[in-house]
């Protein structure tokens, strides 16, 4: 009964500061580079393979990762087994995993004198090259199947109980529960998922750079890269940033079009008792699928430790430097993607919130190449490395942040707004005493989140840092480019370790309060 | 008195129309089919629901328009009546400032008020903590603290047993009657209505109508009380 009747209250000057920051930081540099962009279209008929890579890269990603997702899904969906809780936990890790520390891991398992070649070879069989078109997309998949079974995992929970055991009360068969109750959910979760992971893949960079490269396997991202460092021809850079923006933001509209799930909800740890699939070969499948699933992400992780702790003693000191220069950069991302996230879903309406989830839609090199435009005649652009990473990565956390915050807000209004209007609790006192009290969880997890995508990120210091200056990933692909390997599998370890911890410390310290 | 002078209330297509007098001191039930419009009428003297006509006065002086923290009014919702994050001590303060910044006189305030309604020594607890019945209490210790002339209540008893919502009405009653305010209460108890309030509003087919003796409603009730009473 108590529609929303009265008139919505004025937003305050903090939103309006953050809109105007988000949208300059975003649109100014867009601007720059249309302005910059070679309009004499001199398309290289590498420009147009980097095109039909990348689109069909992020097709190939996207189907085998939503494609094995089902069965993982559906098998922890009706099974109960010791570690179940873990298992469905390491599947979010890798969000908040570095990409190069991933490829790492995955070198070191798929790569030249990996795991793998090494079964082969005793077998007889040439070794096979991770680099190329299924490196690309094996690399994607190890980061989106995780997130696609969660997904998918919380459209098979969203099943209420009850229908399972009419099925069952009916007599009805695996394939009969599959048509009548899967089928129907997996339509309607499917399109979505497969939209996020081909929109993810599109913006590929550190995954491309580090097992791509060469003409046939180029992304859009990775040649706006090459057309600085190989080139220098920014004309180029701003032409292909263009197209980057032009497919990126198609793909945003198709997946917000599709509504599109994040994966980030709690409560997968009910299983629904399935009478139907109780059967021996039923349960032999699902198992094999969770343990190849396991394995697939597990063994990577391992990997990762095992080289790393060997090459901790290799690392040179530089590694420490641009761990320190990595810390500061996630804090300050972290500072300021919290303030705007904060100023942003407080004032409540859908334009706050689309500015501040526009970030999706460009990429970190796009908004790069339009900086490095902007500041090139003024100034040294290497000067300029730590706060253009900073702002860079405060434009990308923050839609993942308001996707967290702004639904959180909404509930805490829902429920307490009206106690707060009538007891007169505005401005400073209601966010003091209702919205971040109420709010800690969320926030906590938001910084977390935050902290750990900045200190992982490799991609616009790429353009920007010269010869003396690193961010941690950035140092882990230099000494990778100097065939430094092990110095660089310990610079992962240390790049993970730092990641996680930042990440557990916000999040644990929005936690707490049990009373509450 | 609260007036109500030509009010209309539209919201999705519903629209409510009341045009009536309250007088000061009185405790006045709100009574009718549900959907009726007993929540909007007092949302709208609240100031949730801004009426699309008419005007809202409390001894005179006009209230409609301004904010809901800003009216001589303290009101109790079905639920969420208490900010679960904070101590029963802190949700009381916050009837005396809405920035909690309080003066030890105004925190022996809040003590004095906890202890008039049976929750002595209990400020430091989160609401989690308490039954409802003990909610309900700390709920009424602000209302008490805020010393707003004009209470409306609705319905924030009816999770309770009817043994305890008896005792809440009878608190209710003694607390209004020390702070010499008006009450306006949402009921669907006709037996609630005939112990607690002086008269009745009741609500149907889009209008408010003028409060009534009780006696008087229930000796003579109109067609639409009846179809709601079922007798």
């Amino acid at each position: 009964m108590a529609a929303r009747a009265v008139p919505l209250k004025p937003v305050n000057a903090f939103a309006w500061i953050a809109v105007a920051f988000v949208a300059a930081a975003i649109f100014v540099p867009l601007a720059a580079v249309f302005v910059r962009a070679d309009t004499m279209v001199k398309v290289l008929t590498s420009d147009w393979s980097a095109l039909r890579f990348t689109i069909w890269q992020a097709i190939l990603s996207a189907v085998f990762s939503v494609g094995l997702a089902i069965p993982v899904a559906r098998a922890l969906a009706r099974r109960a087994f010791p570690g179940r809780g873990i298992l469905i936990t390491l599947l979010g890790a890798p969000f908040i995993l570095p990409v190069i520390v991933a490829v790492l891991g995955l070198l070191a398992v798929f790569g030249r004198g990996g795991l793998v070649n090494q079964v082969l070879g005793w077998a007889g069989i040439e070794p096979v090259s991770i680099y190329g078109l299924h490196g690309v997309v094996l690399a994607h998949v190890f980061f989106n199947l995780p997130l696609a079974t969660r997904i998918i995992l919380q459209g098979w929970q969203a099943i209420p109980g009850e229908r399972f055991r009419l099925a069952a009360n009916l007599g009805m068969s695996p394939g009969q529960v599959a048509r009548v109750l899967e089928w129907p959910m997996l339509r309607a979760v499917v399109p979505g998922a497969l939209m996020v992971v081909f929109a993810i893949c599109l913006s590929s960079f550190a995954v491309a750079l580090t097992l791509g490269g060469g003409p046939r396997a180029t992304t859009v991202e990775l040649a706006i890269y090459q057309a600085f460092t190989f080139d220098f021809d920014l004309g180029r850079a701003a032409l292909l940033a263009v197209v980057q923006l032009v497919i990126a933001g198609v793909a945003a509209a198709l997946a917000l079009w599709a509504a599109v799930p994040t994966g980030f909800g709690a409560g997968m740890d009910r299983i629904v008792r399935r009478w139907e699939a109780e059967s021996a070969v039923l349960r032999a499948g699902d198992a094999v699928w969770i343990g190849l699933a396991a394995l697939f992400l597990l063994v990577p992780l391992a990997m990762i430790f095992l080289n790393g702790l060997k090459g901790l003693a290799q690392v040179p000191g530089m590694v420490w430097t641009a761990t320190g220069t990595s810390v500061v950069i996630a804090l300050i991302t972290t500072v300021l993607v919290l303030v705007l996230a904060l100023s942003l879903a407080t004032a409540r309406r859908g334009w706050a919130e689309i500015v501040a989830l526009s970030g999706i839609a460009v990429s970190p090199l796009v908004i790069g190449t339009g900086l490095f435009i902007m500041v090139n005649p003024w100034i040294n652009p290497a000067h300029l490395a730590l706060p253009v990473t900073a702002l860079v990565n405060t434009l990308m956390a923050l839609p993942f942040a308001m996707r967290v915050i702004a639904p959180e807000v909404a509930r805490i209004e829902a429920d307490y707004g009206r106690l707060a209007d009538a007891l007169g609790l505005r401005g400073w006192a209601r966010m003091r005493w209702l919205v971040l009290p109420r709010l800690r969880n969320s926030l906590g997890f938001s910084a977390g989140l935050t902290a750990a995508l900045s200190m992982g990120d490799l991609g616009v210091v790429a353009l920007f840092a010269d010869p003396d200056f690193a961010t941690l990933p950035l140092q882990m692909y230099r000494l990778m480019g100097a065939y430094r390997m092990e110095a660089a599998a310990g610079a992962g370890l240390i790049l993970l370790v730092f990641s996680l911890a930042l990440f557990y410390l916000f999040d644990r310290g929005g936690r707490g309060d049990v009373d509450a | 008195m609260l007036t109500l002078e030509g009010v209309v209330i539209r919201l999705d297509g519903f629209e409510l129309q009341a045009d009536f007098q309250v007088e000061e001191g009185k405790r006045v039930a709100v009574i009718g089919p549900s959907g009726a419009g007993k929540s909007t009428l007092l949302n709208a003297i609240a100031g949730f629901v801004e009426p699309v006509a008419g005007r809202v006065l409390w001894r005179g002086a006009e209230m409609t328009g301004s904010a809901p923290g800003k009216r001589p009014i303290s009101l109790l919702f079905q639920d969420n009546n208490l900010f679960p994050h904070l101590t029963v001590a802190q949700n009381v303060g916050l009837g005396i400032h809405p920035g909690l910044k309080l003066t030890a006189e105004e925190q022996a305030r809040v003590e004095r008020a906890l202890a008039r309604v049976g929750l002595e020594g209990m400020g430091t607890r989160k609401p989690g903590r308490l039954s409802g019945g003990q909610q309900s209490r700390a709920a009424l210790a602000r209302v008490l603290v805020q010393r707003n002339p004009l209470i409306l209540l609705d319905e924030p008893f009816s999770a309770l047993g009817p043994a305890l919502k008896v005792e809440m009405l009878e608190l209710v009653q003694d607390l209004a009657g020390e702070l010499g305010a008006t009450v306006l209460m949402v009921s669907h108890d006709p037996s609630d209505m005939e112990r607690f309030a002086d008269a009745a509003i009741l609500v149907a087919d889009g209008v408010a109508a003028a409060p009534v003796a009780v006696a008087e409603l229930m000796e003579n009730p109109p067609p639409a009380l009846r179809d709601y009473l079922g007798n």
